[in-house]
């Protein structure tokens, strides 16, 4: 393939149609490697890769951990508790003093939009968003479209509700542009106080009641979180479980419901459905290491290793 | 108190200085042609048809054909950032780059560390601005103390002592009853009040315009209408209690609205836009660069025609630059987390004749009488090129054209939302009652040719 691979994957943007499918094609591959008995190839034997949180994860964080790992990378993990970032450390000196180490890679999860694109103008590495404030997750979209891709062999013409609290979620905005980009149809669908204006700039139909939830495909449900009802988003759980839950009462059995996880059982889905074979869950969280072995592998093979050494 | 004596500087003598030839600008005394201008101490001692005054040996003159020469600017809106945050900027900083910008007087906000809330800060900000400002500075005190919204600070005291009026900018005064009790006290001590327009229920935690690129980025967005709801609600509250009202820094179509109507209506009001909110929207926000976070934000192309349309029809009565200063640590962080503000004052000119008189939108008489009208406004005497008239005035080359920020800034801080842009319009020289405060320094390159011819004979003194 003649497409380059940008140098950093700060945003779904970064990459067009054929990127993705390059990316997803190469994540076939290592999906196949997560299936041996040894799961571990020796492409970045002698590289280091930064894992630095600044908030609380745990599939992203340990599936980028063991991505790392099963390609032979040396890996360091920094959460913001316990690490100078805690004793009033700037990001930009903290990503100046990791560079130090000469790392390959710095992956980062930061509450505040754009702190990946900061972080990639202070340093050497290739930069991979893991998550900025509600902006993006791109891979988290990249696994969300591999799972559908393996699903159904294309997302072209698929219909896709996104279901929840658009307002503030990064994985919706990253979904939203991936879906579209890979020739689905996206719906957004929620309590208008969680979904922005003007959202529909995106490419997406926006909607407030499940009314026509039957033409979806696919039903990609939202993490409702329970901080949003003390500010007054949504009156209670209980109400917006009334509305908006996805549960068997209101599926097809053709539908198929992802959700990025963590998730609030009985409030935006139903005990048994998420228990469903109608459910990706666990299909998306297994694609999620493949996804990110890919596209450490994407961006790093191929930039100069230290040949001296050898 | 003689409202010249509410503008602080150390005084200096009058320049004696001849500029031949420039194209004079000022709409407000019909002049629109070359000439001639005789400064003599410090006053325009005469005004005549280009090429008529003969040099005597002994005067400086500066051979100005090509360039325009305007009054000076009057900005009634910056930060500099005294006392309290020096590091920001300060008096002799911010009024440097003031007069670099072609200003010949600014009006500061209190919104200090301390507050600029009692006679004993203003009283010594007072006494600063004499020693070290390079242009005339007067100050706005707050309305509340500590802008705490809740008790009036001394406003009978504070006028006596030099405040040109009240602003508790930086922050609305949310409380409708505590804004009626300073509009009322306003006609004991007089003094504009001047208003940052904001409802914090409708902005809650917003960073920038909510519209189509506040979802797209998932940054939290700060509506318009808890701009325009504000001026709304307080041009009622200064039409009835017949008070003197200004609206600080319009951003949105809705807010223009509303101070249409509310001049409709009777109201003694008026408002200013800034060069920011006239030349640039929140599409730039897309890049998440901090340079673009401001309070108000960049708002959407239809609010910024609204603005150029408000500005044109004098609906919108002045420019200001809400010029306001951040060290580079602040603002190189994550765009929530950045502090608002951007510095404006060295780019204001060249910004709105690059972005709004080349492109058609506006006239640049129009541009010269807005930019200039904020003294009126504030009880401050305009300046005007007339004989007889204290020296501000600022010659400027329309065709000379710089990047923003590559030569650095005048301004302690480089926060500018005009940073790298390639805009006409260099200032080269300006004064300000009555001597130089500002002289383009000559650099060593092709393109400041112009510049150096300009400057003539002074040039190499001024390297000295």
């Amino acid at each position: 393939m003649t497409n380059r691979m940008p140098r950093h994957l700060i945003s779904i943007d970064d990459l067009d149609r054929s990127g993705i499918e390059r990316v997803l094609d190469r994540a076939e591959s290592f999906a196949e490697v997560s299936g041996r008995e040894i799961k571990k190839v020796p492409a970045l034997r002698g590289r280091t890769v930064v894992n630095l949180f600044y908030e609380a994860s745990t599939r992203t964080s340990s599936s980028f951990e063991l991505a790392a790992k099963r390609l032979s990378a040396d890996v360091v993990n920094i959460r913001s508790a316990g690490s100078s970032v805690d004793k009033g450390e700037s990001l930009k000196d903290t990503v100046q003093t990791l560079s130090a180490y000469d790392p390959a890679a710095i992956v980062i999860r930061s509450p505040y939009a754009g702190a990946a694109q900061l972080v990639a103008g202070w340093t050497e590495a290739a930069v991979v968003n893991a998550g900025d404030g509600k902006h993006e997750h791109p891979t988290q979209a990249l696994l969300d479209v591999f799972t559908l891709r393996r699903r159904f062999g294309s997302l072209d013409r698929l219909n896709i509700w996104i279901v929840g609290d658009v307002s503030h979620s990064r994985v919706a905005r990253s979904d939203i542009l991936a879906f579209t980009r890979m020739g689905a149809d996206v719906t957004v669908c929620g309590p208008p106080t969680l979904i922005p204006r003007e959202i529909e700039a995106l490419g997406c139909r926006a909607t407030a009641t499940l009314e026509h939830i039957d033409e979806a495909d696919v039903i990609y449900v939202l993490r409702m979180q329970h901080e949003r009802m003390h500010q007054s988003f949504v009156p209670t759980l209980r109400e917006y479980a009334a509305r908006y839950q996805i549960n068997h009462q209101r599926l097809r059995p053709e539908q198929l419901v992802m959700h990025p996880g963590p998730v609030n059982r009985g409030v935006e889905l139903s005990a048994a459905t998420i228990d469903s074979p109608q459910a990706l869950i666990g299909a998306q969280v297994k694609a999620g290491v493949a996804v990110r072995m890919a596209v450490l592998y994407e961006l790093l093979v191929g930039s100069p290793v230290l040949a001296a050494v050898a | 108190m003689d409202q010249t004596t509410r503008l602080f500087s150390p005084s200096r003598p009058g320049v004696d200085l001849l500029i031949r030839g420039a194209h004079v600008l000022d709409p407000r005394a019909e002049l629109d042609e070359p000439r001639d201008i005789l400064i003599r101490g410090g006053h325009i001692a005469e005004l005549a048809p280009a090429d008529s005054i003969g040099a005597d040996g002994r005067l400086e003159v500066v051979e100005a054909e090509g360039r325009h020469l305007f009054p000076g600017f009057v900005d009634p809106h910056v930060h500099l950032r005294t006392p309290g945050q020096e590091y920001k900027e300060n008096i002799d900083t911010g009024t440097a780059a003031a007069a670099a910008g072609g200003y010949c007087a600014v009006v500061a906000m209190p919104n200090t560390n301390p507050t600029v809330d009692s006679a004993a800060v203003l009283g010594s900000l007072i006494e600063l601005a004499r020693r070290e400002a390079r242009i005339p500075v007067g100050f706005l005190a707050s309305v509340t103390r500590g802008l705490n919204g809740g008790e009036l600070t001394e406003m009978a005291e504070l006028r006596d002592l030099g405040a040109i009026g009240f602003t508790d900018d930086g922050k609305p005064v949310v409380s409708a009853g505590m804004l009626r009790k300073a509009l009322q006290y306003q006609r004991l001590c007089g003094g504009i009040v001047a208003l940052h327009e904001e409802d914090p229920e409708l902005s809650q935690d917003g960073v920038m315009h909510e519209g189509a690129v506040s979802a797209r980025l998932g940054l939290a967005g700060i509506p318009s209408l808890s701009e325009s709801n504000m001026i709304a609600r307080d041009s009622a509250l200064a039409l009835y209690e017949d008070a003197r009202v200004h609206f600080q820094h319009l951003s949105a179509a809705e807010s223009v609205a509303a101070l249409a109507a509310a001049k409709e209506a009777g109201a003694h009001v008026s408002g200013e836009a800034s060069p920011h909110h006239l030349a640039l929207t929140d599409d730039l926000v897309r890049t998440l660069d901090s340079r673009f976070k401001m309070n108000p934000p960049l708002r959407a192309e239809s609010d910024r025609q609204a603005l150029i349309e408000g500005l044109r029809s004098g609906v919108i009565d002045c420019v200001a630059t809400d010029h306001a200063p951040h060290a580079l640590h602040e603002k190189e962080v994550p765009f929530e987390q950045a502090p608002m503000g951007v510095t404006g004052l060295e780019t204001a000119f060249p910004a709105l004749y690059t972005e709004l008189v080349m492109s058609g939108e506006l006239e640049l008489a129009t541009i010269v009488e807005r930019m200039t009208a904020g003294a009126a406004l504030y009880g401050l005497p305009t300046p005007r090129i007339a004989a007889g008239e204290p020296a501000n005035l600022c010659l400027i080359d329309l065709e000379a054209r710089f990047v923003v920020g590559e030569d650095g800034y005048v301004s302690r801080s480089a926060n500018c939302a005009f940073h790298g842009r390639t805009l006409y319009g260099r200032v080269l020289l300006t004064l300000a009652a009555g001597a130089v405060a500002y002289r383009r320094p000559v650099l060593v390159r092709g393109e400041d040719d112009r510049a150096q011819a300009a400057i003539g004979a002074d040039a190499s003194e001024a390297s000295r």
